[in-house]
């Protein structure tokens, strides 16, 4: 690269030249306060919460309605400019990273609920729409959306659909595929699309299943229809306390062979106790090496009958302690520090990376202690929140980027506990997306045929590859490059490389 | 799976002849559903031999089977452990295979409540055009890794490649069932499963066929038990029960029977897939409803503008499931955008087009 000050102005010079004659192709379809360029403007759209990640876009685009979305594509398209699709940026891989030369759509103003149906058990909203919103609109119907991320009182469903997310309940409602009819948005090129129905299934092949976990690379969503469920009328809660990760791991796979499947599973280790225990005060067991939460739904008498087998299940496995949720207020207090893992972790630490892998659960005492080696290897400590029921694990190490090569330190031991996944028969993210983050560990977990494959299918339905260029799908440069790496793990050259 | 395999092997060695001299390749497990889809051509293509259940913890939720083992033999496996597909799969003969179950897509009665085949597939490896094994999706519910191509493959009936494996959620069999009967005419069937679907009850199938709504609950004891007495009507001893949703899960009731009489007369089987809310659809012949009334089954001699005219007017599609006459397509016709990526994706993964020609649609 030729850094001389002429190559440099010279660069600027271009970018800025790029951008205006963008800003003025967009202005002929969109009002001026819906293109924004200025710096000052943009600056708050160079990251998602994937922070440590920034790039600053070429314009911010602000759309109000589905006509200047699909305007905006157009000029996009004609121009060939990358687009990068927008929610509530509460994404954790780095899926709306904006691209130096690329604009963001950003779809914050399609906030509004169309059509709640009680009787046909759905609701149709925009993409915008936080997904703690829909279900407190259906609430007056004794209906709900299933799928809760942690994340749900900020993160869109336009958001949930790019990432297929997921949650504490997916366990036995599902991920945000199993939850959506209908995905309504637009191609590359502007051409309006519609994936799935209001029926249960469509003619021709599946393409809403391709859609929904996509990352915003194959279409832009403007519409989502979800399906809605009835609320249960009751839920408890067991907490219940380990000695030792490897009962607590027993345990897990007890509860699921006794034929029980709980409306949430979940698993604390010591570390992390600790930390949400000082957040929130919910009287945590601070001894336990583990703590799970076993949770029951449904009608009174069923929720009666699973909370008797699961404690005597949970027992049989060595529980050390167990208490049943007595009332509402109780189960939200259990609740209440596994759903402040994250700020928790914040409280205790400058900065936290979370990591997001899934595994079989058999293996997750194995895990465990592989990530307890990696904290003595790369000199960081790391707390532990699982979604045990379905072998989800959210790492939290944690760092301080301003210590000199902590963030380094970080980025590799986040790797390792990716690729140990792989090994262990698990995959590199379980709900949060692949974005920029994990496109590395995308070459350990698919073969060069697998990633040309995955390639082929995004030039299926976006051949100028303009919609997220460079996410997801690692080029076989990339991995080629992070295969020499890997020989000197730990060692690796030019540690102050950007590598994305 | 491993491409030395030799059953894998030869099934490799078959696409690359057939890619080179650009011959069609007819897939085929158990040949039990090769009357869905459009009509079959080309050489055929055998996956009996992957047979076999490659790995299967109750405790994991999952299991993974080779493309042509016997969905009756994995099923007994899941049941000797109490687990189930929770999907109902049809079996319209003996000898249907897990590939080809995959491959149609076809889920039973409790797909209403339970989701359909496509939720619960984590994983498939797949022989493409170009003769590459690959694998997608896993063996653990949860993953977001690259595209879901496991899922896709569902219901392609095989216009993208050979489905060699496939990986399966499965889930412990419910503790308590039972059927309850009402003498309910159709809208007032229709209304009455969709109000209950909207409640916390056990709903687990429902089927309205003349004049008569059947609905079965599945779940915990107590809350089947309490269900029963809050729906009333006549509960259904358990042998008839169990015979009743069989017969419609594989199509051995005497409504789904047509004779080369009834074809050559022109009568045929459609499966309209509509909003489960959808208003009774106005046809000549029979009918039987599932879903809550998101799938309605029509024998009828109605011509095929008519039955999809219908079926869109009610926000659905309809699909020419038995029938002489299939020049007109057997499934609804794609909107253009939808025909592209269609194409697209045929393309990437068979360039050569030797799979499976014209099952899904003509020129695919």
């Amino acid at each position: 690269m030729n850094t001389s000050p002429e190559a440099v102005v010279a660069a600027r010079g271009a970018r800025e030249a790029r951008q205006a004659d963008v800003a003025a192709a967009l202005a002929e379809f969109l009002p001026r306060r819906a293109v924004l360029y200025r710096h000052e403007d943009t600056a708050p759209y160079e990251c998602d919460a994937l922070t440590a990640y920034r790039t600053s876009p070429l314009l911010v685009v602000l759309p109000d309605t589905e006509a200047e979305v699909a305007a905006a594509l157009k000029v996009c398209h004609r121009m060939g400019v990358p687009v990068i699709a927008r929610g509530a940026g509460t994404g954790l891989s780095g899926g709306a990273t904006p691209h130096h030369w690329g604009v963001v759509l950003s779809l914050a103003k399609f906030n509004r609920i169309l059509r709640i149906d009680p009787r046909a058990r759905t609701a149709v909203v925009q993409c915008g729409v936080r997904n703690a919103a829909i279900s407190e609109a259906a609430a007056p119907y004794g209906l709900y959306y299933a799928p809760d991320p942690s994340s749900q009182i900020a993160c869109t469903i336009g958001g949930n659909v790019a990432e297929n997310s997921g949650g504490v309940h997916c366990l036995k409602y599902g991920l945000t595929l199993h939850n959506v009819l209908r995905v309504c948005g637009f191609m590359a090129d502007g051409e309006p699309v519609e994936f799935g129905s209001l029926a249960l299934d469509v003619p021709g092949l599946d393409l809403l299943s391709i859609i929904v976990g996509s990352e915003g690379m194959l279409a832009i969503t403007t519409e989502v229809t979800v399906k809605l469920v009835p609320k249960p009328q009751s839920a408890r809660c067991i907490m219940a306390s380990f000695d030792d990760i490897e009962s607590a791991g027993a345990a897990v796979a007890s509860v699921i062979a006794g034929g029980i499947i709980p409306a949430g599973l979940e698993l604390m280790d010591k570390a992390m106790t600790a930390a949400v225990e000082a957040f929130v005060h919910a009287d945590y067991d601070l001894d336990a090496a583990a703590i799970l939460l076993c949770e029951s739904d449904g009608s009174v008498e069923e929720v009666e009958e699973e909370i008797l087998r699961m404690e005597e299940v949970l027992k049989a496995a060595g529980a050390s302690r167990l208490e049943v949720s007595r009332d509402e207020a109780q189960r939200l207090r259990f609740w209440s520090g596994r759903k402040n893992a994250f700020p928790a972790s914040g409280s205790i630490s400058p900065d936290y990376m979370c990591m997001d892998s899934t595994i079989p659960r058999k293996r997750l005492a194995e895990m465990l202690r592989a990530i307890q080696q990696m904290q003595e290897r790369y000199g960081l400590r790391c707390v532990n929140v699982f979604h045990a029921g379905d072998g989800n694990l959210h790492p939290l190490i944690l760092f301080d980027a301003e210590e000199p090569d902590e963030m380094r330190r970080c980025e590799l031991f986040g790797a390792d506990i990716l690729e140990t996944s792989v090994r262990l028969g698990g995959t590199v993210t379980g709900e949060h997306g692949v974005g920029v983050e994990k496109l590395n560990s995308m070459c350990v977990q698919f073969a060069p045929a697998e990633r040309a494959q995955f390639l082929a299918v995004k030039h299926a339905f976006d051949p100028l590859e303009s919609l997220n260029p460079g996410k997801v799908i690692p080029t076989l440069h990339r991995c080629a490059e992070y295969g020499k790496m890997h020989v000197h793990r730990g060692l690796l050259p030019f540690p102050n490389l950007p590598r994305f | 799976m491993d491409p030395q395999d030799p059953a894998l092997a030869r099934l490799i060695d078959q696409v690359d002849r057939a890619r080179s001299q650009r011959a069609p390749l007819d897939i085929r497990g158990g040949g039990t559903k090769t009357f869905y889809g459009g009509l079959p051509s080309g050489e055929p293509l055998d996956v009996k031999d992957l047979e076999g259940i490659s790995s299967y913890e109750p405790t994991e939720l999952v299991v993974t089977a080779r493309a042509g083992t016997a969905l009756a033999e994995l099923e007994a496996v899941l049941y000797a452990h109490g687990q189930c597909l929770p999907f109902e799969p049809p079996r319209f003969s003996a000898g249907g295979t897990v590939g080809g179950m995959t491959a149609a897509g076809l889920s039973g009665p409790a797909r209403a409540s339970v989701g359909s085949i496509r939720d619960h597939v984590l994983g498939v490896t797949l022989l493409n055009g170009r003769g590459e094994v690959l694998t997608f999706g896993g063996q653990v519910a949860k993953n977001v890794a690259g595209y879901d191509v496991s899922r896709l493959l569902v219901g392609s009936l095989g216009i993208l490649g050979v489905i060699c494996e496939v990986s399966l959620k499965v889930l412990p069999m419910n503790r308590a069932t039972a059927t309850l009967c009402f003498d309910w005419n159709e809208s007032r069937a229709l209304e009455q499963v969709n109000l209950w679907a909207s409640q916390p009850l056990p709903m687990h199938a429902s089927a309205w066929h003349e004049g008569r709504l059947r609905v079965r609950l599945s779940g915990a004891v107590a809350a089947v038990n309490a269900a029963c007495g809050r729906l009333g009507g006549a509960p259904i001893a358990a042998d008839a029960a169990t015979a009743w949703w069989l017969s419609l899960r594989d199509q051995t009731h005497d409504f789904f029977a047509l004779d080369d009489t009834d074809l050559t007369r022109g009568e045929c089987l459609w499966r309209l897939s509509l909003p489960s809310t959808a208003p009774p659809v106005e046809l000549p012949g029979r009918q039987i409803i599932e879903w809550n009334g998101a799938q309605r089954w029509w024998r009828t001699g109605a011509e095929l503008g008519l039955v999809r005219a219908a079926a869109a007017r009610a926000g659905g599609h309809a699909t020419l499931v038995r029938g002489a006459d299939k020049s007109g397509g057997v499934f609804t016709p794609l909107p253009g955008a939808l025909l592209r990526i269609h194409r697209g994706l045929k393309q990437a993964f068979d360039p050569a087009c030797i799979f499976n020609p014209g099952r899904l649609y003509a020129g695919l």
